[in-house]
């Protein structure tokens, strides 16, 4: 395999691999976290003790690590770019040199992160927000370089991650194959596209946050800084007017996964395609004016607060609706139970939870006690958990087959899914109360409060549901690794899936096709009363004679 | 395999249609700078103390030698369209100059303003001043860029079949043109 | 189910009532939506003989499925919003009137509180400091005006369910009131540093004899 390849499925797997290095070390930093948070003043087993401003570091890097580098390769530019050209029946993307360079420029971006762990001074510590003026001076944290790598391994990502927007819609709107209307795209395509929509117009003003807090902290500049007339206000809203719409980012093309697999494994179409594409379009739209719910606190003008309060509450419509439309999918259906069925369903339930937790912190006077408590990360990680890790798992299941030419073992994957399931709530579910109690955000030791007292023996627990929870994910590296060596082979179509990624072989040849696809009909046409079989793939050209029977 | 100028659903080239997305991604790099010192400003007084130290002459030379390099930039597409190679090399030379031109009078002004003691620490003013003016700069470096790699190319007569790239570039460069001419009252006419 | 702290304010039981309010609405719909997901994956998983279902959702009829829930979330939605719009102006802007107003500052890592002393005024030469501690009478409201040396820290008082960032550069209002005399913590809430952890205070609410001797002790009348 060429390293540096223009091969869209080759790219998708170098986004995956880096991804997967950094979601390990993401877990490594959220085990020190826990067990400094269970157990204070003791050695975390295999580092040792953890002092105050290194927990403060864990804390922003596990954050950034998981949105920035796990999230957006893996569901973003692994999936979005091996299942965009094959699912609209293209040879590669537009710009597959450019492909090639935004993936380097990841790679790029990713290195930079990993060296600023070891500059003196450490890695950052003021948030994976990064609220200046904390993060403003380096006297403020102690922090130099650390700090400065991290701002430019943020703009290095953005930087990768607009050159692979470009490319995602460039190639879904002007390569699709004859008869792939968009109303035919499978729901997969539309989700990534409204995410690389979102992205594109929300980020250039975090961009130009972090030119400012760059500047500040290395030229000399004032703009966060009140004693040279800045105002600390102006980043958290250049941050949270991308931050808000990057979790969609994240979240779309999740539920773009399960949106496929559901279907597939009801043996019935998806209900209500449209409804949940114009759904959709309104929540990337909404997105963009909800962003002042993580500063009701701030000092910004109260009366800013109703408005977005209101705005916070309609954009959990569209997101209703995905989830009634997901429901539905399963009514009436021919369940079955596959590995990759499992880990879609269990990203569902576990976004109603994150969703409707959403509404008490959308609530300005129940965020005034809610707000940066462990209420907040109970409901982030609720929502983020299942939209990264169920929805990754359930499409690494899935489509392993396609992208590696092997099928994973189906009884090893259910066990993985058994225990993520129940360790991930073991650890999340309590995790609420311990935030009602008013468990503080980003406190490396909770007995040193009294009122915190009650809870400890809950974060003890949690903290060992979370070690439970990270060794079960050995399950899924055992169960990877020996399938790519030698796990069955794959044929063409292990679920009888009607997408067009499962009409050539597995995995696909260079140009993705033996001939050009031609498309007929939606992607979720299953049990359809015009095919004999419970599966009627997009591009099969029905007779005349098979069409009339009905 | 899929190349950049094919034809686009939308009539544009796949080429042209992810240059404007491209732009369509950094309006909101400079919206953000720019909305944020307009908030900024308008919240509190003072900012005109120091814009008076700015050297409005300077600037306004800088932006008609923008304005002149748009023009230069245009002429080059143009020869590219009449197929006059010698045409096309020269302006796009002529682009390049003026946008050499462009940042060495910004860095003239800059030398000179520090001098006077306005550094990029001397107030909230003048962190906007270098923050957007900086950005702007290196924007225009890298057009610059780009327009040498164009300019060898024609000079070599490699540039076939790749000559749409020089209407490409031209977006982008209007692009960085555009946005000069919104800095340039926002800062000096204020 | 205690999950809060105690609430010793005023406005204290309207946030913990709106909190129930919302659970009991989304707890609804957390039955209702992961009963309706558990039914049909025993009803509707694969048999022999089992045949799924043709419905695609797209005529209006069967979408109406969705589309009708979707009109109730929305009803439940602005309810609660309009319900919260009285409790957040009450709490964040109408700030009833008092002669009692406090000075605190965030300062990495400690609250520097500074008493105007019987003058009532600030930048006099009875002003009195005492760091991370809030001595205040119960049944009276106190103003709190907050700021920030350094970097922004958060005030939080959990058994007043109050809390307010400081943010260095600007001034911040903020009140409460105490129903009832104790000790209560008053945590920093926003990461400030590498001693956010352990930022702590006491608010003293004395009865109103106490309050006075208190009163009396620092500031001895000539």
């Amino acid at each position: 395999m060429k390293i540096f390849s223009t091969d869209h499925k080759v790219i998708a797997k170098q986004y995956l691999s880096v991804g997967l290095f950094w979601a390990i070390t993401g877990g490594l930093t959220a085990y020190m976290i826990r067990w400094q948070l269970a157990y204070p003043e003791t050695e975390v087993p295999g580092w040792g003790f953890i002092a105050p401003d290194f927990y403060n570091m864990l804390v922003t890097m596990h954050g950034t690590i998981m949105v920035f580098f796990v999230a957006m390769p893996i569901l973003l530019a692994a999936f979005g770019n091996f299942l965009i050209p094959l699912m609209i029946g293209a040879q590669d993307m537009a710009f597959p040199r450019l492909n090639m360079l935004s993936f380097w420029v990841f790679a790029l971006a990713s290195l930079v992160l990993l060296s600023s762990f070891f500059v003196p001074g450490g890695a950052a510590s003021a948030g994976w927000t990064g609220y200046p003026p904390l993060s403003a001076k380096a006297a403020y944290t102690g922090v130099n370089w650390g700090l400065n790598l991290w701002l430019l391994a943020l703009a290095l990502e953005f930087a990768s991650f607009l050159m692979g927007g470009v490319n995602f819609l460039t190639t879904a709107i002007n390569l699709r194959a004859p008869g792939m209307t968009f109303f035919r795209l499978p729901l997969v395509v539309w989700m990534q596209l409204t995410a690389a929509v979102i992205f594109m117009l929300s980020v250039g003003p975090l961009i130009a946050g972090a030119v400012m807090l760059l500047m500040d902290r290395v030229v000399g500049t004032t703009f966060f800084l009140p004693e040279g007339g800045g105002q600390p206000l102006l980043w958290q809203h250049l941050f949270w007017f991308f931050g808000h719409p990057e979790v969609y980012v994240i979240l779309l093309p999740g539920l773009g996964l399960v949106l496929e697999i559901l279907p597939v494994f009801s043996r019935k179409p998806i209900f209500g395609y449209r409804a949940i594409i114009y759904s959709t379009i309104v929540a990337g739209m909404l997105s963009f004016v909800v962003w002042a719910h993580h500063q009701f606190l701030s000092g910004m003008d109260p009366r800013l607060a109703m408005p977005f309060s209101i705005t916070t509450i309609l954009i959990s419509v569209p997101f209703a609706l995905i989830v009634f439309a997901m429901i539905a999918t399963l009514w009436r259906g021919s369940i079955s139970f596959s590995a990759p069925m499992l880990f879609a369903l269990g990203t569902l339930a576990v976004f109603i939870l994150g969703g409707l937790t959403g509404i008490f912190n959308g609530s300005a006077p129940v965020d005034i006690y809610l707000h940066d408590t462990y209420f907040i990360v109970a409901h982030f990680h609720y929502t983020l958990f299942s939209a990264v890790f169920f929805a990754g798992f359930a499409g690494l299941y899935f489509w392993f087959p396609k992208m590696f030419g092997r099928m994973m073992n189906e009884t090893l994957g259910k066990i993985h899914f058994l225990l993520t399931f129940i360790f991930f709530n073991a650890v999340f579910l309590p995790m609420h109360v311990v935030g009602l109690r008013g468990m503080m955000r980003r406190i490396a030791d909770p007995t040193q409060y009294a009122f915190l007292q009650p809870i400890q023996p809950l974060n003890v627990f949690i903290t060992v549901a979370a070690i439970l929870l990270l060794l079960s994910q050995f399950l899924f590296v055992i169960n990877f690794f020996w399938s790519l060596l030698a796990g069955k082979r794959a044929e063409r179509n292990p679920w009888q899936s009607n997408t067009l990624e499962w009409t050539t072989l597995s995995p696909p040849p260079h140009d993705n096709f033996e001939r050009v696809p031609v498309v007929y009909r939606s992607p979720y046409e299953y049990s359809s009363p015009e095919s004999p079989e419970d599966w009627l793939p997009q591009d099969r050209q029905l007779s005349p004679h098979t069409a009339a029977r009905s | 395999m899929p190349r950049s100028e094919d034809m686009a659903i939308t009539g544009m080239p796949v080429g042209k249609v992810g240059v404007w997305w491209f732009l369509a991604s950094e309006i909101p790099v400079f919206g953000g700078l720019i909305a944020s010192y307009v908030v900024l400003r308008l919240g509190s007084g003072g900012w005109s103390d120091a814009s008076s130290h700015l050297n409005f002459s300077l600037a306004l030379a800088n932006t008609f030698v923008l304005l002149t390099s748009s023009l230069t930039m245009v002429l080059a597409f143009a020869a590219v369209e009449e197929k006059k190679p010698r045409r096309l090399q020269a302006n796009l030379l002529l682009t390049l100059l003026l946008g050499l031109t462009f940042l060495m009078i910004k860095g003239f002004e800059y030398a000179g303003e520090i001098g006077h003691g306005f550094t990029p620490g001397a107030g909230i003013f003048w962190s906007f001043y270098y923050g957007m003016t900086g950005l702007h700069a290196l924007h225009v470096l890298g057009g610059i860029i780009v327009n040498l790699v164009l300019l060898v190319a024609a000079l070599r007569d490699t540039l076939r079949p790749n000559e749409h790239r020089v209407e490409l570039a031209g977006l982008y460069w209007h692009f960085v043109d555009i946005v000069w001419i919104f800095l340039f009252p926002l800062l000096y006419l204020t | 189910m205690n999950w809060f702290p105690e609430n010793v304010s005023t406005f204290g039981g309207e946030i913990d009532s709106l909190f129930y309010l919302i659970l009991y609405i989304t707890g609804a719909w957390f039955v209702l939506t992961e009963g309706l997901i558990v039914f049909f994956l025993i009803r509707y998983r694969r048999r022999q003989g089992s045949k799924a279902a043709y419905l695609p959702g797209e005529s209006l009829r069967q979408a109406s499925w969705i589309l009708v829930p979707c009109v109730a979330v929305l009803i439940l939605d602005l309810w609660l919003d309009f319900r919260g719009a009285d409790v957040w102006a009450k709490i964040k802007r109408q700030v009833p009137p008092s002669d009692l107003v406090i000075q605190i500052t965030g300062k990495q890592f400690n609250w520097e509180i500074v008493y105007p002393g019987p003058d009532g005024k600030f930048g006099t030469e009875d002003d009195l400091q005492i760091d991370n501690e809030l001595h205040v009478p119960v049944g009276k409201v106190v103003h709190v005006v907050l700021k920030s040396k350094d970097v922004i820290h958060s005030f939080f008082l959990p058994h007043l369910r109050l809390k307010q960032d400081a943010v260095p550069g600007r001034e911040i209002q903020a009140w409460f009131e105490a129903t009832k005399p104790g000790q209560f913590e008053m945590p920093c809430a926003e990461l400030c540093g590498f001693g956010h952890s352990g930022m702590n205070g006491q608010l003293i609410v004395q009865p109103q004899e106490e309050y006075e001797k208190w009163v009396q002790e620092h500031w001895p009348k000539k």
